[in-house]
């Protein structure tokens, strides 16, 4: 079990800046989900939640997910679901039950940059930004290739497009964590394809992306679909071979095309 | 450090260490109906409503409930007793460890969810395990009692 001395609640970015700086040992908390497992011993443990940043907000360009945001308020969100089809909704709703979704927080699940994440998969396919109060304001994928910083991460900013969307995931089981994801989205010709649980850290496959045309064939696609395999890097652990990943991928991408196309 | 909150309509104030999580607080102050069965965030049994919303109070800090309203099966006795009869009728309710935070999301799902589908309960109870039984009764109850709540059916 993990121990904390101290609990603060922030009153603002700029004192949860102070305190996360104050101590190498101190710590902006999230939902605790996996925080809990663990056996650190953590100086302070700082919260968030009294300032407002659990909100999801549209601007004219961009919908903008503050970092307390509840993976259960991006299953059932309107704006999301206008904006971006079901694939968020889709992402999160295999994530163990709704009590664990109701406290597993966005910024939670993106800075610890989790290797199984369902969350960033989906990001990854949206033309994703993160918001750092220190490090500014980066792409997603330049993020999730930088090495970890003592930072907070504020919102995240997705940019509104016509987007076409589809998640594809396989699971070994119902709730688990996932054998291989796959978010695939197109915004006019451009598409994106992005993979996780390979099982490293999710990444978009932009060669096999830029075979794809506005409206693919059958042939297209299946070279798309062996691109993705070419391009990308897959890995055995208890859930599958790397042998196993290749031949999902495959599959993954071919449905999550062939939806978007529909 | 101390903490004010509400539990089942009563308040509380008590000191309590920065680490201590909800479901320890809430077993120490004798709401002995939370179980906790598993270590991995995953069995759904310490459910409790954190204002409202359910919530896993095994991970979730007491520190974190400070002004807040909680409710346990015990400050929802009457509808958590009248589902019983659902679940007892079906044979669902085996060793029992299961039904304190079962029962506190089938009533949150209840309250959430207008005439859910099967497939719509399944998702939303997903995180609710049960090692004895393979959910069926489960199932019927649930569907047998939403029905009688719109005055369709009986328990029996």
């Amino acid at each position: 079990m993990f121990g904390l001395k101290e609990y603060r609640v922030a009153q603002s970015l700029d004192q949860a800046d102070q305190l996360l700086h104050e101590h190498k040992n101190n710590v902006i908390l999230g939902g605790l989900l996996w925080m809990r497992m663990g056996r650190k011993n953590y100086h302070t443990g700082i919260d968030l939640s009294q300032l407002g940043l659990d909100r999801i907000l549209e601007t004219e360009e961009a919908i903008e997910i503050g970092c307390m945001t509840r993976l259960r308020q991006i299953e059932t969100s309107g704006i999301l679901d206008a904006c971006f089809g079901r694939v968020l909704a889709d992402a999160v709703s295999h994530i163990v039950g709704v009590q664990f979704r109701n406290a597993a927080t966005m910024g939670g699940s993106v800075f610890s940059r989790f290797s199984f994440s369902d969350v960033v998969t989906a990001l990854l396919a949206l033309e994703t930004h993160v918001h750092l109060y220190r490090g500014g304001i980066l792409p997603l994928e330049t993020f999730l290739e930088s090495s970890p910083q003592r930072d907070i991460l504020v919102k995240l900013s997705l940019k509104k497009k016509a987007w076409k969307t589809s998640y594809q995931s396989h699971r070994m089981t119902a709730t688990d964590f996932p054998v291989l994801a796959a978010a695939i989205s197109c915004c006019e010709d451009r598409w994106r394809i992005s993979l996780g649980a390979r099982p490293s850290r999710a990444k978009l496959a932009t060669k096999a992306a830029a075979l794809l045309p506005k409206k693919p064939d059958a042939a297209q696609i299946a070279a798309a679909c062996d691109q993705v395999v070419e391009e990308m890097s897959f890995g055995g652990n208890q859930r599958g071979t790397r042998e196993y990943r290749e031949i999902l991928a495959k599959v993954l991408v071919k449905r999550g095309v062939e939806a978007v196309c529909r | 450090m101390q903490i004010s909150c509400d539990i089942n309509g009563k308040a509380y104030t008590r000191h309590i260490e920065p680490d201590l999580v909800l479901i320890d607080f809430l077993r120490d102050l004798g709401f002995l109906s939370l179980k906790q069965g598993c270590d991995t965030t995953n069995c759904g049994l310490c459910t409790v409503w954190v204002d409202g919303t359910p919530r896993l109070s095994c991970a979730m800090l007491a520190a974190g409930i400070q002004g807040r309203q909680i409710t346990t099966i015990e400050g929802v006795e009457k509808e958590a007793a009248a589902f019983g009869q659902f679940l007892a009728a079906q044979g669902a309710d085996q060793c029992g460890f299961c039904s304190p935070g079962f029962i506190m999301n089938v009533l949150a799902m209840e309250r959430e969810l207008t005439d859910p589908s099967d497939d719509q309960i399944k998702h939303y109870l997903a995180g609710n395990l049960c090692r004895c039984t393979g959910y069926a009764g489960q199932m019927r109850a649930i569907t047998l009692y939403l029905g009688a709540r719109k005055g369709e059916l009986s328990c029996e």
